[in-house]
């Protein structure tokens, strides 16, 4: 009998929003000394009560509109009740019955669309670290703004578990609202996976693999789960409803809890916080603010760039922002192609010529896409880079040089490399261009100059004998010649032609 | 209110007050004296008068402070164990705005252990007697509090109302006790019994104290999302009621003002307002004393022109079994943090996590405070959070629609604030549903958000303080204090 998963997903997101959900203290606890971020409100002193961060509200909004969701006019916080010495009130200020954010869906790369059950704000708990005979409280990330994204069951394979999480992930990073830093738990994925007979109509008990913190951990512990479960099924077992947790070293997954032991959280309306009432103006207003999102970059540059590198270029907001911006220069779009051989030879593995209409391709927006995708795909710097990419014009200014022919292809990698390059941030392309000598000779008189001095050589006579006998290969190596002496600023193909010319 | 001047300094007030809870220790009324510190915020003051300086409202006035008030003077113990050695790095809101306006705190009084309570002897320091009669409870929870001002200690002192806390040990003292409406006052920094209840109120002589410190505590604060806007202080160039009915009329709510059907005596017809009592708070479950004083009274606004309108008011019959799900739920939910990790009190005997919970909180947390954190955890848990929670909600939206539909009839309620007068010590502690019945006719208010005073009226034959309640629509407190005048 074959077997069919079916997977629904929770994501936690933490807002970078400047100050805590309830408080006014610092809400980026990076590199800071444990208890440091800390108010008498956050460690729940007595007679402290929680003062809803506005920024929040807005930045809910901006994530609810960003996963096509509705945002409801009405929410209001609840209280989830649990001791635990990471939760100091006792109790987690949560959205449990009316949350500001409702139903929607996230489109996959592959077009399959995984719905958006709703989405709530809620705050963080603190970190335990534990030792032989004691455990450490460390209270900084107390009630640090949470989305909480609840998905449909509506995934199917663990292929699409990676890919809905990297998807909320960069929906998440465009519309502003998280750092994104997946290593420090910015976002954190728990998986619901069941399996049943295909054809079924009843899903089968599902188990939740909880707290994953990367697309791959939650893609490989779901495929973990699937088959566990099929065996399961296969040897005529039951699958119990549980919570297990994910060993990543070993790839495994153990069971934590089950439902008879699950906590009963003893839910109760928040009285502290009056209930939320948004306009549909605020809204409106709020969600105007989001940039353009990756659905959007995947229309603008059908037929331009090549999918499977555009979903890596997709993992860069700022890039993104900065090829839109190139793309709507008026020679953004040049329309015949022309550069797409250069293009072409930078492209470490695979061509980055889209395969659409050439009419439509862009050079520039092609010329940097693949740079990225060079530097990206194969140097696998991207972590690093991440944080400080070259800003659109001085991009913009690099892709004009090349154009231009002041550049080569190579030489507009080099400069390219060096915009990353912290010893030379902001002096721009062509100040780099300069020190660094790359600028190609472009002007005809010089250059002929130079071909004279080089045919006049002794060493060259024969190569050129030769040229005139018919052997055409000859030219590369009298180009090198020339090249070399104009210490390799001269532009190969402007000296081929003059070469030609001289020795017809 | 004597306020502090040139001819009696702050310090004369101060050493005055001082001496008096020294005179009155017995009565157990101070959890905490704060003699020095409150000499030397005197003694400040009045270099300030003697320099001319200006000073404020409530200058080098002597108050007492309910010991579930944050202030980093003396230690925050809300008379519980499990706090013990706990001080507040803040001030909460209502204290600070009323020593920005010069009051001096002398100490801080005792209460039920986390205001849970009628009669304050769930106190972990021990009860606190009755001004009039040291037999007798002193009411609860704020008991440490009515007793101080009604010994003449303080010119006022802080209260906590979340189902009577306040208007029952003032009437169980003979003094004037406020819960305003809810949200006038911050809750911020006030050790939290039932947060959609609490309401931070005061115990004084008179309704002129009662307004001017209302006029200094009432208003927004942005620690306390809760809070209303400063409606209490808005109209303050109209609010002369020496001057005209119009004026009269703009005080007493928004609403035209009804007429009376039967003015008497020169009062105009709008001066002329009509009193509802409620029937069903009208029965042989009420002492004796407490029905004549009511009558009393009624018979007193007649006289006066005002008309007395009997209402019917049936949902209010559900607000007692309301009140003991809703706030023993909010109860166990903020006493959580409670849990010996952070501050006060961590029991001896743990030695591992689930042991320094059970552990600190059996042994910090009287038998009162484990009954609600019990009742309010079953009421929350799943399955009977529909039954418990969830219905009870629903009938204090029908208690909010009955007070609604009352002040469509009348201008004011007046009723008794209890059933009986204070009662004698050990009577009903050990009888938790006895003592919770004593809060049958003052916790409907609480959950309805509305505004109660209770007022003196009179005493018994044995000279047991008796008072009564006078209650008004959401935001009609100053009205409200005025009117009491007219009950004097």
């Amino acid at each position: 009998m074959k077997y069919t998963p079916t997977i629904g997903i929770e994501c936690h997101v933490q807002l970078c929003t400047k100050t805590k959900l309830f408080s006014e203290v610092d809400n980026d606890a990076r590199g800071k000394e444990p208890n440091s971020c800390v108010s008498p409100v956050d460690y729940a002193m007595p007679g402290m009560l929680p003062r809803l961060n506005g920024e929040a509200i807005k930045f809910a909004i901006r994530a609810g509109r960003a996963m096509n969701c509705e945002i409801n006019a009405y929410s209001r916080f609840d209280r989830k009740h649990y001791f635990y010495p990471d939760s100091p009130k006792g109790y987690q200020i949560s959205q449990f019955y009316h949350p500001i954010i409702g139903a929607g869906y996230v489109e996959l790369p592959s077009s399959t669309k995984v719905r958006i059950e709703h989405a709530h704000l809620e705050g963080d708990a603190g970190k335990l670290t534990h030792f032989d005979t004691y455990s450490l409280v460390d209270l900084n990330r107390v009630d640090t703004p949470l989305i909480e994204i609840v998905s449909m069951p509506d995934i199917h394979s663990s292929k699409d578990v990676h890919d809905y999480c990297k998807e909320l992930w960069r929906l998440m990073c465009y519309a502003g609202v998280t750092y994104g830093d997946l290593y420090n738990g910015n976002m954190r994925f728990d998986v619901n996976v069941s399996v049943a007979p295909e054809g079924s109509s009843e899903s089968g008990t599902r188990a939740e693999v909880k707290n994953l913190n990367s697309f791959r951990s939650a893609e490989r512990a779901a495929e973990y789960e699937i088959k566990r479960q099929t065996k399961l099924l296969e040897k005529g077992e039951k699958v119990v409803q549980e919570t297990r947790g994910w060993n990543d070293a070993t790839g495994v997954t153990t069971g934590q809890r089950s439902k008879e032991e699950a906590k009963d959280y003893r839910y109760m309306p928040e009285p502290d916080i009056p209930p939320i009432h948004l306009s549909s103006e605020f809204i409106d207003e709020e969600s105007a603010k989001l940039p353009l999102m990756p659905a959007d970059y995947r229309k603008l540059f059908d037929g331009v760039i090549k999918s499977d590198i555009l979903e890596v270029l997709l993992d860069y907001p700022q890039l993104m922002n900065s090829l839109r911006e190139l793309s709507t220069r008026e020679d953004g779009f040049l329309g015949d192609g022309s550069l797409a051989p250069v293009v072409t030879g930078l492209a470490p593995s695979s061509s980055v010529v889209t395969s659409g209409s050439p009419s439509k391709a862009s050079s520039l927006v092609l010329l940097i896409s693949n740079l990225f995708a060079s530097v990206l795909l194969a140097e696998e710097k991207s972590a690093e880079y991440l944080n400080d990419l070259p800003t659109a014009a001085e991009l913009n200014e690099l892709a004009e040089m090349n154009i231009k022919k002041e550049l080569s292809s190579t030489a507009t990698k080099e400069v390219f490399l060096r915009l990353f390059d912290p010893q030379m941030k902001g002096r721009g392309a062509k100040q780099i261009a300069k020190e660094l000598g790359l600028i190609q000779e472009n002007d005809l008189g010089a250059l002929e100059k130079i071909v004279d001095a080089v045919l006049a050589k002794p060493e060259t006579q024969k190569a050129q004998a030769d040229f005139k006998a018919g052997e055409e290969k000859v030219i590369g190596f009298l180009v090198g010649q020339v090249m070399k002496e104009s210490k390799g600023k001269a532009n190969p193909s402007a000296v081929q032609d003059i070469l030609r010319k001289k020795l017809a | 209110m004597k306020i502090a001047n040139k001819k009696v300094t702050a310090e004369r007030l101060v050493k005055d007050a001082l001496a008096k809870a020294k005179h009155f220790e017995d009565y157990h009324i101070f959890t905490f004296i704060d003699e020095e510190g409150a000499l030397e915020r005197a003694r400040e003051i009045d270099k300030r008068i003697a320099a001319g300086e200006k000073v404020g409202r409530l200058a080098g006035v002597p108050y007492a402070l309910k010991d579930n008030f944050l202030s980093p003077r003396g230690e925050t113990t809300a008379s519980a164990h499990i706090l013990e050695g706990f001080t507040a790095p803040v001030t909460a809101t209502a204290v600070k705005r009323l020593e920005d306006e010069g009051a001096i705190m002398i100490g801080r009084t005792n209460l039920d252990a986390f205001a849970h309570g009628s009669s304050t002897e769930n106190s972990y320091f021990g009860p606190t007697l009755n001004s009039h009669d040291r037999e007798r409870v002193a009411g609860g929870s704020s008991g440490g509090s009515a007793v101080a001002v009604a010994l003449d200690i303080v010119e006022f002192a802080t209260g906590t109302d979340t189902g009577g806390s306040i208007r029952q040990p003032a009437s169980f003292n003979g003094i004037y006790g406020l819960k305003p409406t809810y949200g006038t006052v911050s809750r911020y920094g006030v050790v939290a019994m039932a947060s959609s209840t609490d309401c931070i109120g005061f115990f004084t002589k008179t309704p002129d104290d009662m307004d001017l410190l209302m006029s200094v505590a009432a208003g927004r604060d942005p620690k306390d999302m809760t809070t209303l806007p400063d409606y209490y202080n808005e109209d303050d160039s109209q609010t002369d009621l020496s001057s005209t009915s119009l004026t009269r009329s703009r005080l007493y709510g928004a609403r035209s003002l009804r007429t009376a059907s039967e003015p008497s005596g020169t009062r105009s017809r709008k001066d002329c307002l009509r009193i509802g009592i409620i029937k069903e708070f009208d029965n042989e479950s009420v002492h004796p004393e407490i029905r004549r004083a009511l009558k009393e009274k009624c018979e007193l606004l007649k006289k006066k022109g005002h008309e007395i309108v009997e209402l019917e008011m049936p949902a209010l019959k559900y607000g007692l079994a309301a009140y003991y799900i809703l706030v023993p739920a909010e109860v166990a939910s903020n006493l959580s943090r409670h849990d010996g990790v952070r501050y006060g009190f961590r029991s001896e005997k743990a030695v591992d996590m689930d042991s320094m919970y059970g552990e600190t909180r059996s042994e910090g947390f009287m038998p009162e405070n484990k009954r609600r954190i019990m009742i309010g955890n079953f009421v929350l848990s799943s399955g009977f959070y529909d039954a418990y929670f969830l219905k009870a909600a629903k009938a204090r939206t029908l208690i909010v629609e009955e007070y609604a539909k009352a002040f469509e009839k009348c201008d004011f309620i007046l009723t008794p604030v209890s059933p009986n007068p204070a009662f004698k010590l050990g009577e009903k502690v050990n009888d938790p549903v006895a003592m919770y019945l004593e809060d049958v006719m003052s916790v409907s208010l609480n959950l309805a958000g509305v505004p109660g005073l209770a007022i003196p009226a009179g005493e018994t034959p044995e000279g047991i303080s008796l008072g009564l309640q006078l209650v008004g629509p959401r935001r009609s407190d100053k009205a409200l204090l005025e009117f009491a005048k007219e009950l004097e």
